[in-house]
């Protein structure tokens, strides 16, 4: 194995164990925004879709580029948005 | 490494520590808001970082930049569109929505690693995170798209059980996992490749179609977990350090809540994948026996004013709400009673059971919007203590969650966590008929001689309440 896959995957599993410490003590009211709020963190896919333009040269490479971007755009601003608007409606009083 | 190389590693860390503590801040309701807040900074931080990467690279062509700009705004102008005018009442629908897209985007970020190794023979090293990127990314795709169909009620939401479903879904399942085995020891042949991804797609569907509606909130955080693994893969295929620890975190999520959601139906995941019993979405309250109904056992009506009376005179109230009061739209009718209650010196407070709503945590935020401050709502390990001083506990919308058969063994709830409503000292339940829940069985709770059942649709039942209050007691 390669250092360089060797140093991914302990940011991999190290990052799992920091994700089930800070995710397990979220209270249930708040479990559908949490939800929502790492959908949109998985968003960050829109980098991985923006590295395709690097390389695309033909008509299908920009059409597979396209949808991914796409894609995942919707996934990161729906999901800030959603979760924000969600967020905003938890009072500690009744306004 | 170039200092630009280094800004944006550096860039990349900082987004990985804003979407942490942007989690951890989402242990207290009053500050979720900005924990949200300061991950979508990490989020601009992270996208900035790769566009200066994209940048200085020089390789972009025009059509490239054009293509970057109008994917990303299509999908921004489509995110936010949706975000703005969803109901909260189809959150899920939506949730399961950004979870296939995200699911795809992951998968279609592997093509031109793909492309580029077409033909070669390499190593299970870069064979096998392609492998699980797009085998993960197809499954959730069109997993998360129909479990959206679902509950959004294009597809039924009942199983959708025909003969060799099973059958076949186990075979795409065997061909994924073969083919992708094959190229994922370093062949990387296109037709081997393109045969993993069509039968993926097809796993994903042909496993969410049986899974019946009651079941969905366990089927999106699965699909969840699965997305979140996805990204991370992806993030071995591209060599993006914030893919990977963004990816691990929503993994790491999906996986509790999946694990949270099985244990409060108590039902294990792979009992629900496999799906395909009587678990259809019934909505608001089944149909079924009228009023006599529940064996012979006697049941106990009570009229909105003796009812209303009982609470208005109450110390403490707890209010119970299943997914039937959301769906009779009548969380702004309960807390229109909540604050009458209130206002004449009544403690409410609510007892959400962890399924109440359509997936985790929905109840809660369906009582937030109609105002229903945060402070009042009450998890089940917290409220199940306080029935025992709770003068009425007002059950609306909800059945299983409630039934005390579910502490006996040998029926159709044993084990399930409930809400110990029958601990109360006087119980009312507002119910259109004796039907019954998704378990199919009597909720013993309705024959329980402190049990009054107000037989009325939710909204209706509130708002005679909350008359019954103002005007027999003022």
């Amino acid at each position: 194995m390669s250092p360089a896959l060797l140093t991914a995957l302990s940011l991999f599993v190290l990052s799992l164990l920091v994700g089930f410490e800070v995710i397990g003590k979220v209270p249930a009211t708040l479990h559908t925004p949490l939800m929502s709020a790492t959908n949109a963190i998985h968003g960050v896919v829109l980098a991985g879709a923006m590295l395709m333009a690097l390389t695309a040269r033909t008509p299908l490479d920009y059409a597979v580029c396209f949808v991914a971007t796409a894609f995942a755009g919707m996934n990161v601003v729906g999901g800030y948005v959603v979760t924000d608007r969600m967020l905003a409606m938890f009072r500690d009083r009744r306004s | 490494m170039s200092a630009i190389d280094t800004t944006i590693r550096l860039a990349y860390l900082a987004a990985a520590v804003c979407f942490v503590l942007g989690l951890r801040l989402m242990h207290h309701p009053a500050r979720a808001r900005r924990g949200n807040q300061l991950s979508a900074a990490g989020m601009v931080v992270a996208v900035l970082a790769t566009l200066a990467l994209v940048a200085d690279s020089g390789t972009v062509t025009a059509a490239g930049w054009l293509t970057l700009a109008g994917g990303t705004a299509v999908g921004a102008v489509a995110g936010l569109y949706t975000a703005r005018t969803v109901r909260m009442t189809a959150m899920p629908e939506l949730v399961s929505l950004f979870n296939a897209v995200g699911g795809g985007a992951a998968a279609l970020v592997a093509v031109p690693e793909i492309a580029r190794l077409a033909g070669t023979r390499t190593t299970p090293e870069v064979g096998v995170p392609i492998v699980l990127d797009v085998l993960i990314g197809a499954v959730t795709f069109t997993g998360s798209l129909v479990a959206s169909g679902k509950l959004h009620g294009l597809v039924p939401g009942r199983p959708l059980v025909w003969p060799g479903g099973r059958a076949l879904n186990a075979v795409l399942g065997i061909v994924a996992l073969a083919a992708g085995a094959y190229v994922a020891t370093g062949r990387a042949d296109l037709a081997v490749l393109a045969v993993t991804v069509l039968a993926a797609l097809g796993f994903g569907i042909t496993m969410v179609l049986p899974i019946g509606g009651a079941d969905m909130p366990v089927v999106i955080a699965l699909l969840n977990a699965c997305t979140g693994t996805a990204v991370a893969m992806a993030g071995f295929v591209v060599d993006n350090t914030v893919l990977i620890v963004a990816g691990a975190l929503v993994g790491a999520s999906g996986a509790i809540l999946t694990g949270l959601m099985a244990h409060a139906m108590n039902r294990s995941v792979a009992n629900i994948v496999a799906g395909g019993f009587g678990t259809g979405d019934s909505g608001p309250a089944g149909a079924g026996a009228g009023p006599a109904g529940a064996a012979g056992a006697t049941v106990r009506q009570i009229n909105a004013d003796d009812a209303g009376l009982q609470l208005a005179y109450a110390g403490k109230v707890v209010i119970v709400p299943g997914y039937g009061l959301a769906a009779a739209q009548a969380q702004y009718a309960v807390r229109e009673l909540a604050d009458l209650l209130e206002s004449r010196g009544v403690e409410v407070t609510y007892a959400i059971h962890p399924v109440a709503g359509r997936m985790p945590g929905h109840m809660n935020v369906l009582l937030a919007e109609a105002n229903v401050p945060y402070g009042q709502m009450r998890e089940l390990d917290e409220a199940n203590p306080e029935f025992a001083r709770t003068d009425v506990a007002l059950v609306i919308g909800a059945n299983d969650v409630t039934n005390p058969a579910a502490r006996r063994p040998g029926n159709a709830v044993s084990g399930m966590p409930i809400l110990d409503v029958d601990t109360a000292r006087a119980v009312i339940v507002i119910k259109r008929s004796m039907g019954h829940g998704y378990a199919g069985i009597d909720n013993e709770l309705y024959t329980d001689p402190k049990t009054a059942m107000l037989f009325a649709d939710a909204k209706a039942g509130l708002a005679a309440l909350t008359g019954a209050v103002k005007t027999l007691v003022g």
